[in-house]
């Protein structure tokens, strides 16, 4: 491009614009969907269910140990889909650039973009582009959405949990919410940090072929694994106990926590899953998972009760108890 | 890390469970006058491992618990006095005045600034020439050097727009007007980690001397807390009040001596406003004659009207121990850590806080 930065000219549907799109998202986002250039992309229908999701990404610092804003976009939807047993097969993605955004830094975004949806198999069919005046929006925002098919007799759900099953993760905790953290703080580590993000559409596909009795799959996103069982909890109507001893918590992850007064129980992951399924098929579902590189790391961690619903608690190290609440505001560090 | 995680082992933790499940020694309350305590106390669960006759009540150890009415509305009306920028740690935010938390404030437009240390209001001092910086200081012993030193830099740095509303507390006055009161029954306590670094393990010496009441200055890990209430149970087991130091790795016996001398330069003793317990002597921090430069309090004519407390709220009680959290009426109704109405609430170093989010299953 012959701009070293975003002008609103380029989201003014002008000549701008069309350069924008010709010479940074086509090239990249090549397929043959975009390149019938009209303003929806038509898909042919597998037939099954459909699963369909959104999600905005206005990730701050836009790069980060690990990653971009524009993986995320990709891997959170594509898991969004995912955690309903669906397949993804296609995405949207609209941009809101800000004024003066530098265009080295949207071409590198929309290249891992590229990288990430190629990886993922999942082609980007359809997209937009805004330009807002400086200050309107925080360099770069991403909304994508995804489309996928549910296969027959899959029927994962919230509510779905029973007492008695399997709480399973599919890795570690905590390492995207502390890469970012750490990258907003200016603060460096001995052992870096790096973000965990990744599809996990693959991982699940695999995990449904051990077994269709999958009860609940969530991505432990905003809020962290805590958020996500308090959820369930709730929304299944059953208790949750989870053992301290079994959560996969890196040693830099525990430190960079205890530096900065966080609890990696409430950190972001933007690459792991919880599952919950019936006990007998524990077993069989963990040895595919780590099979698998995105579920290299996976572990039980705990088990869905009968009692006190709606609560997630904890047995502690030393064989205490505590409970597990849902996060209350922001994250704020210590101060003493 | 390595080193971290070894203080966190539940193997080692289990023989020293077992001892202080063997200890004989009665019914006894044992307090924590820290909130960093109360805290790691609830997380790791070491309530619900005590034997029955071990009862562990928090104390007035939450520096932005026992921050007054008054001295927050003073902070409210500095953040809306005109050119001013009010810096201060992000937990003070939600905290509810007579009339506004900070957080209102803020949300109406006037420049409230959280920072992570003093340094970062020094920096934005330097970032904005044209503004006042107001830095609002809560906090023990602990974060007392760190202020001392900003005034320090920012007179070194010439800098004319930082100053400094103190409202910095001390621990040792704090416990000896909760223990004087003699409303509730301390048969022994665990002394304040990072407090203690500062000001010196021999501090303490105190409790038993005067009060005869055990004393062991502990860490924040599970192992640390577990090591502490032994050391504690053993004293009363034997009947020999003394003071044991369980965080010695951090923890000397004179403290940190540059740093509390830092402290003495800057700031000298004056009676201070505690929630619960009103008006303690020589138990605050204020800025001496010679930063007046430096001191909001002089350089700011603010007057707030006298502050009362919500008449649901017990908080007072709750940091002098006389009241455990679930006492409250409001205590997770009308009171949750979304819509506060005390400061215990609010603060994740609060015993409602930590009552609330650790143990409500067991009320």
């Amino acid at each position: 491009m012959k701009h070293k930065q975003i002008l609103l000219a380029h989201g003014s549907g002008g000549s701008m614009m069309h350069d924008l799109i010709r010479e940074v998202f086509l090239p990249a986002f090549d397929n043959p969907f975009l390149r019938q250039g009209n303003d929806q992309a038509v898909l042919d229908n597998p037939g099954g269910r459909i699963a369909f999701t959104t999600d905005s990404y206005v990730v701050q610092p836009v790069v980060f140990p690990g990653g971009t804003i524009g993986e995320l976009a990709i891997h959170g939807t594509i898991n969004d889909l995912a955690m309903g047993g669906a397949q993804p097969i296609g995405l949207s993605v609209g941009m809101i650039l800000e004024e003066g955004l530098e265009m080295d830094l949207l071409e590198d975004i929309v290249r891992r973009m590229k990288r990430a949806a190629d990886e993922a198999g999942v082609p980007i069919v359809t997209g937009d582009t805004k330009v807002v005046e400086r200050g309107s929006c925080d360099k770069i925002f991403i909304n994508t959405s995804g489309i996928g098919i549910v296969p027959e007799g899959v029927v994962i759900d919230g509510a779905a949990a029973k007492a008695g099953d399997a709480v399973l993760i599919s890795g570690s905790i905590g390492d995207h919410g502390v890469a970012v953290m750490s990258e907003r703080k200016g603060l460096r580590f001995d052992t870096p940090v790096t973000s965990d993000t990744q599809s996990l559409h693959r991982l699940v596909a695999r995990m449904l072929e051990v077994t269709k009795d999958i009860h609940v799959l969530r991505d432990p996103t905003r809020g962290g694994v805590a958020t996500t069982l308090n959820e369930i909890a709730m929304q299944s109507r059953c208790g949750i106990e989870i053992e301290e001893e079994l959560l996969p918590i890196p040693p830099a992850v525990t430190g960079a926590c205890d530096l900065l007064g966080l609890d990696p129980l409430y950190l972001a992951n933007e690459g792991k899953l919880l599952a919950i399924l019936p006990e007998e098929h524990a077993d069989a579902v963990l040895t595919a998972m780590r099979a698998m590189p995105e579920g290299a790391g996976a572990c039980r961690i705990g088990r869905i009760v009968a009692d006190m619903p709606g609560i997630v608690r904890m047995k502690t190290g030393i064989g205490g108890t505590r409970i597990v609440n849902v996060l209350t505001g922001e994250m704020l560090p210590r101060i003493c | 890390m390595s080193i971290i995680s070894s203080f966190r082992e539940s193997a080692r933790a289990k023989p020293i469970i077992e001892r202080i499940h063997k200890r004989d020694t009665g019914p006894v309350s044992i307090m924590e006058f820290c909130g960093g305590h109360t805290v790691a106390i609830f997380r790791s669960g070491i309530r619900t491992i005590m034997p029955a006759h071990v009862r562990m009540i928090s104390g007035p150890g939450c520096p932005v618990c026992v921050t007054s009415n008054g001295d927050l509305d003073r902070a409210v009306a500095l953040a809306k006095t005109p050119g001013v920028i009010l810096a201060t740690y992000g937990d003070m935010l939600r905290v509810p005045g007579s009339e506004e938390s900070l957080m209102q404030v803020k949300a109406q437009g006037y420049a409230v600034e959280i920072v992570y240390s003093t340094l970062d209001a020094l920096a934005l001092a330097e970032a904005h020439p044209e503004k006042e910086i107001v830095f609002f200081a809560i906090g023990f012993e602990t974060t007392s050097p760190a202020a001392a030193a900003a005034v320090l830099q920012a007179r070194s740095r010439e800098l004319r727009n930082f100053s400094l509303c103190s409202v910095m507390k001390l621990t040792i006055p704090g416990a000896r007007a909760l223990l004087s009161m003699g409303e509730v029954k301390v048969d022994a306590v665990i002394g304040p980690g990072h407090v203690s670094s500062i000001i010196g393990a021999d501090a303490w010496r105190f409790l038993p001397d005067e009060y005869g009441i055990p004393v062991a200055i502990s860490g924040f890990e599970t192992l640390d807390l577990l090591a502490a209430t032994d050391a504690l149970l053993g004293m009363i087991e034997e009947g020999k009040p003394d003071l044991a130091n369980t965080y010695s790795r951090i923890v000397k016996p004179g403290g940190n001596r540059k740093a509390w001398d830092a402290v003495q330069q800057v700031f000298e003793l004056r009676e201070a406003s505690w929630r619960g317990f009103g008006n303690i002597p020589d138990s605050g921090l204020a800025l001496r004659e010679e930063f007046a430069d430096y001191d909001a309090d002089r350089r700011f004519d603010i007057q707030v009207a006298p502050a009362p407390e919500h008449p649901a709220c017990r908080c007072g009680e709750v940091l002098r121990g006389v009241a455990m959290p679930p006492d409250c009426k409001v205590f997770g109704s009308a009171c949750t850590p979304e819509h506060p109405l005390g400061p215990c609430m609010v603060s994740s170093e609060g015993s409602c806080a930590a009552y609330f989010h650790y143990q409500r299953h067991q009320l």
